[in-house]
């Protein structure tokens, strides 16, 4: 279960010991201690719950993997107490350029957050390696959570109450029961194996170059993407700035490649140089080849197991999807197991996480696989309109839109959800019942910050009794300005929203009642049909 | 609620038509292609409303015989 010899180590943890007694007994076991993993051991341990983490190597690997953390991300990242050492090491950034050919001006540029005055920027990059090792630490903080590295889950067979795991160690092999399995085991999921479920979707017949270089000098953090460059010809080319002076510089390569050439120093360094310019110095942190796949399982939610993260869904990494989407789930679900586990909420509850987190999924792929088929067009006509839309978006701004290097991932909302509360008021804008809560100071703080974690109503002046179960946020209290929410949320004097603890709006009033208050928060806890 | 209007809407047909050929003249197939993927998105911008060109392209695929019309067969 120790190292393997081809996956490069960041950090040894060092194989947690046999527990060797039997029969032992967890509430939450998640298999998996990737960046979703560990997420959601934070989550729910940092509600109480005891929660065993099973990993199968004793390390947290380097390599090439995501880099791109998206501001909801973040957002749920501060709402688990992570926020502040990630963004710290991140290097922030809103702004992506998009060239074609050898122009050196762009033909489209976008801002990834146009809405300002927020806590979080549209995206830091940071290596994976340096989120699943904060993460890892701020879960071995826990005391209900145990982090077990170096165990390998080699059988699972759920039943109606449990899941009984049998688990691989370097000292023998035991068995456990849990309550509750959480399968994070990343794209070739064992456990999806074991319970012989599919995962059904595209392959794309595309080859990637990741070059991670070093090299000195103050480029700005942005996203720089190139169609058909004068060092790629007829293929396109990505350059993003991470932490530590570290660079990814990505090239499609096409299908019909001898991979182990490409990936060999002697050829990646021309194809670097190529892109840098002349006598720029940089050293080789790490080069590797990818495909992708998207794909999906049918279903996330099956009896007392559920999937989450790359074992559920498989995007394209053009758009930044692939954690951030697995980040999403773990947002989604925890509350709602939460809610579960202390016997507040009907087990039916989790049918709610199939949805929503589907619905995340299904965006993503979409997003994804249209970005791809931009970039690698597959047929005659497909390319003739690729080829239009950047022949045009030079002189025509109405065409630069259309560019599509990748929709970078921003939050989904569930508009349809069973746990939403339909608008009975007139709204003009503000967040609608399915979307996140959007960010804006608030009395030196922020907004998101005081959102979160339990079922918040957040009010413009509340009025009489405070309803149960819910902690009420009052904009009107204090003397500080507050204009810029009254505009986001279009707020009007006594009017409230609802939001759920994952900060999406579950119900909005303009003149609120205890009892359409308590009717909204039956409905978002999944305890009305 | 059907957006499209299909019912003749267009003074100086034989103009307009006139002017789609000739934009034609002397491209190969790939350059062709590729000038009617400029037009259809000029005309989707100007047109303004994703509905009325979701239904066009249904109009446009519902059509069947296109094989047959095709030189190359
Ligand atoms: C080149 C590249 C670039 C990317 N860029 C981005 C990006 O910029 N932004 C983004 O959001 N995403 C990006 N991604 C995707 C991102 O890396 C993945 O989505 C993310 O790693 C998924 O996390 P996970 O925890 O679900 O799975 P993983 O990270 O795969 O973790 C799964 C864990 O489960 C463990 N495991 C497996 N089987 C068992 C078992 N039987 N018992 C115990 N443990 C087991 C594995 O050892 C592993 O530690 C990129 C991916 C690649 C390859």
């Amino acid at each position: 279960m120790a190292t393997q010899t081809d996956i490069p180590v960041w950090r040894e943890i060092g194989e947690a010991p046999h527990p060797g007694v039997a029969g032992e007994k967890a509430t939450v076991a998640i298999v998996g201690g990737g960046p979703v993993g560990l997420a959601m051991a934070i989550e729910l341990g940092s509600l109480g719950h005891r929660v065993l983490l099973l990993n199968r190597f004793d390390f947290i690997s380097a390599g090439s993997k995501a880099i791109c953390f998206s501001k909801r991300t973040l957002d749920i990242f501060d709402r688990l107490g992570v926020g502040d050492p990630i963004v710290n090491k991140g290097v922030s950034w809103n702004v992506g350029k998009v060239f074609w050919g050898a122009s050196e001006d762009p033909v489209y540029h976008f801002d990834i957050l146009p809405v300002k005055d927020q806590k979080r920027p549209g995206f830091i990059n940071i290596q994976q390696y340096y989120v699943e090792e904060l993460l890892f630490e701020a879960a071995s903080k826990l005391s209900f959570v145990d982090l077990r590295f170096g165990h390998n889950v080699v059988a699972v067979e759920p039943d109606a109450t449990g899941v009984d795991l049998k688990v691989e160690t370097s000292e023998g092999t035991y068995e456990i029961r849990a309550d509750w399995l959480i399968a994070c085991d990343g794209s070739r999921s064992p456990v999806r194996a074991m319970l012989g479920l599919e995962f059904d979707g595209r392959v794309f017949e595309d080859n990637f170059l990741i070059a991670d270089i070093k090299m000195e000098g103050d480029h700005p953090p942005e996203r720089k993407f190139w169609f058909d460059p004068p060092f790629n010809p007829g293929q396109s080319a990505l350059m993003h700035k991470q932490p530590d002076n570290v660079w990814r510089l990505d090239f499609q390569l096409g299908w019909n490649i001898d991979r182990e050439a490409e990936v060999a120093p002697e050829n990646v360094e021309p194809r670097v140089r190529a892109l840098l310019g002349p006598g720029v110095p940089f050293s080789q942190e790490w080069y590797s080849i990818y495909t992708f796949q998207c794909r999906r399982m049918e279903h996330f939610l099956h009896g007392r197991v559920m999937f989450a993260g790359d074992s559920a869904h498989l995007v394209s990494p053009f758009g930044a999807r692939g954690c951030n989407g697995g980040i999403a789930d773990v947002d989604n679900l925890g509350w709602k197991l939460n809610l579960v586990l202390r016997g507040e909420a009907p087990e039916s509850l989790l049918q709610t996480y199939d949805y929503e987190a589907i619905a995340t999924a299904d965006e993503n792929i979409q997003n994804s696989t249209r970005s791809t088929d931009f970039m690698t067009p597959k047929s005659e006509a497909s390319k003739a309109f690729r080829d239009a839309v950047l022949e045009l978006s030079r002189d025509h701004p109405f065409a630069r839109p259309f560019v599509n290097s990748g929709r970078l991932s921003t939050a989904v909302s569930y508009p349809n959800s069973p746990l939403n509360t339909a608008d009975v008021d007139l709204w003009a804008g503000g967040i609608k019942p399915g979307s996140p809560a959007l960010d804006a100071p608030l009395g030196g703080r922020w907004l998101l910050e005081m959102l979160g974690n339990w079922f918040v109503l957040l009010a413009d002046g509340w009025q009489g009794p405070e309803p149960e179960d819910v902690d009420v946020v009052d904009i009107a209290f204090g003397n500080s300005n507050v204009d810029l929410i009254r505009d986001r949320y279009d707020f009007s004097p006594g009017s409230a929203y609802l939001i759920r603890p994952d900060q999406y709006v579950a119900a909005r009033f303009r003149k609120p009642t205890l009892e359409a208050i308590t009717q909204a928060l039956q409905r978002a806890q999944g305890r009305q049909p | 609620m059907s957006k499209l209007i299909v019912t003749p809407n267009l003074p100086a047909v034989d103009d307009v038509y006139q002017w789609l050929v000739d934009a034609h003249v002397g491209l190969s197939d790939a350059e062709s292609m590729r000038l009617n993927a400029r037009l259809i998105l000029l005309l989707a911008n100007a047109i303004g409303d994703p509905q009325v060109i979701r239904e066009a392209i249904d109009h446009a695929t519902s059509i069947r015989g296109l094989e047959s019309s095709s030189p190359c067969t």
